[in-house]
């Protein structure tokens, strides 16, 4: 970080890697004159895990579990856009039925890990109580999943062409029972996040990111929408059943009339979300046609025509926290040649800077915590040679990305 | 404005527990005897949630049935499955285990099938309970 020289002392405060503000393994570098926040620098990196290197050895269908296991909340999202990669690789086509169960998963792990944030976010400005009834609601959503998947976290759910379990008739009152029990206790939660006095008191006008830098800076999802911009995967660029639905972009001025880009709009933005995701579960249960699960039942024959396919795609899925994007490259082989995923954090971070400068120290946990980051989802880059540890330059970085479209164009 | 969540509170001083207490209402000082007990018949376990339909625990394997035909081992995302070459058959560890159910989809005979047994804790991950032949 660049010292400025100014008569005023400013301090270099290092927060991170592990810190138990941020949960996760982030590093922040802040410069600090008395309690305002000068300058921020973000490093990442401290959670490789090497998955896409994993993936090397692994067939198409063992790489969806691999998927599930970059992040614990989104575990639906990432092996969802593996699949639709993987899909538009091989020119499969997944049976109309299925595409509404899938769209019916998706939201339900939305409503998830959105009211799982919303707990988090009280945590960071010190309200527990609100953390324990949002868990409480949370935990319904983890038994309706359990009820149609077997499993509370890792779903386990989708296959590539399709989906593993169906939504019979008579599973249709649980979950509407616990649609019902969600609708029924959003006013409550609204009212405790949007008129609590502790609530807007440490949210209002704190972490402010202004459209024009939410939209330099890429960032996606929730983070994005709720300083107005508009983009949403969903209805930009269709997929699964989306487009067959009644779905719109949501920003918070649709419940205040303004949008203020601050922490506040955020939980609006989340809030709001929860609610058109019980809306869109809803819709697909009513349009919801009859007919076959996956294009190809027989895993054994899938996997022989996957490995026949050449060719590439891309899967786009909007996850919780923002756009999810993965790149799939087939060569006639076992294991894919290639896999790459972007994980909505990585456009997320950057946003931290302008929303954290000008901001207190205090601030700090509930600035980083609004953007709902996920440390072990976003690191994608570690070198370690000779057993040190090497950061990668900008010129570096910028040969290797060259020395890997040349690679890939072969 | 106001402290929406005051009521909230007070209310839930009256209300039980959410929580189920499982396996005692109250953590017993050394659970090994404690369970001790429970097998001699001495204390109650408090029961656990039951199990909703289709859940993905232990896997119950029907040796009779397997035909050794090693589909399960490829698409194993763990690689939990070994193959034993003399009888043909499957052995199944647990400790590496998923949960996925993917060698169910993809058993020609059905010969697996996953169970509702959850408790599956153990120090050693070779333990008998976490083998299945």
């Amino acid at each position: 970080m660049k010292s400025k020289t100014t008569t005023k002392t400013t301090y270099n405060i290092p927060v991170g890697p592990i810190h138990p503000a941020l949960k996760e393994p982030v590093f922040l570098e802040f410069e600090i004159d008395g309690e305002r926040i000068v300058d921020v620098d973000v490093k990442l990196g401290h959670v490789h895990r090497a998955i896409e290197w994993a993936s090397r050895k692994r067939n198409p269908i063992q790489i969806l579990y691999l998927a599930e296991r970059i992040c614990g909340i989104c575990s639906y999202c990432h092996p969802a856009a593996f699949a639709l990669g993987i899909e538009a690789a091989a020119d499969i086509e997944v049976p109309e039925r299925a595409e509404y169960l899938r769209v019916i998963q998706a939201e339900i792990e939305r409503i998830t890990s959105h009211v799982l944030w919303a707990g988090v976010a009280a945590h960071e400005i010190g309200f527990d109580t609100v953390l324990f009834l949002t868990w409480e609601m949370r935990e319904k959503m983890m038994d309706l999943t359990e009820f149609l998947c077997g499993n509370r976290v890792t779903k386990g759910i989708l296959t590539i062409g399709g989906i593993r379990r169906d939504i019979t008739k008579d599973m249709l009152p649980q979950i509407t029972k616990s649609l019902d029990y969600f609708k029924d206790n959003f006013e409550k939660i609204r009212h405790i996040f949007l008129d609590d006095k502790t609530i807007k008191l440490r949210s209002q006008g704190v972490g402010i990111l202004t459209k024009d830098d939410a939209l330099k800076l890429c960032a996606v999802g929730p983070t994005t929408r709720a300083s107005a911009i508009k983009k949403d995967v969903r209805i930009d660029t269709s997929y699964f059943a989306y487009g067959d639905l009644d779905i719109d972009y949501i920003t918070p001025d649709i419940l205040t009339g303004e949008v203020n880009g601050d922490v506040y709009d955020r939980i609006i933005q989340r809030l709001l979300e929860i609610k058109q995701s019980i809306d869109i579960i809803e819709q697909c249960l009513d349009k919801m046609p009859n007919g076959d699960l996956v294009s190809e039942p027989k895993i054994p024959k899938l996997l022989n025509q996957l490995k026949k396919v050449e060719g590439e795609g891309v899967g786009r899925h909007e996850a919780p926290r923002g756009e999810v994007i993965h790149y799939v490259k087939l060569t006639g082989e076992d294991a894919p040649f290639t896999w790459k995923v972007r994980a909505p954090t990585y456009n997320n971070i950057l946003p931290w800077i302008p929303m954290l400068k000008g901001e207190q120290i205090a601030d700090i946990p509930i600035i980083a915590a609004s953007t709902d980051p996920c440390m072990s989802c976003t690191n994608r880059i570690g070198i370690i040679k000779d057993g040190n540890r090497y950061e990668l330059r900008k010129e570096e970085l910028y040969r290797l990305s060259v020395e890997k479209t040349r690679r890939l164009m072969r | 404005m106001g402290f929406s969540m005051l009521p909230k509170v007070l209310s839930q001083m009256f209300k039980k527990p959410w929580t189920n207490k499982f396996p005692a209402k109250y953590q017993p000082s050394n659970t090994t005897k404690y369970l001790k007990a429970v097998g001699a018949g001495e204390a109650k376990i408090n029961p656990p949630i039951p199990t909703p339909p289709g859940f993905r625990g232990k896997i119950i394997y029907d040796k009779e049935k397997c035909t050794g035909c090693r589909l399960c081992i490829k698409v194993c995302p763990c690689e939990a499955i070994e193959y034993k070459e003399e009888d043909k058959k499957i052995k199944i560890y647990i400790g590496r285990c998923c949960f996925c159910s993917q060698c169910n989809d993809v058993c020609p005979t059905n010969c697996l099938s996953m169970g509702d047994e959850f408790l599956l804790a153990d120090s050693d991950p070779y333990a008998k309970a976490l083998i299945v032949e």
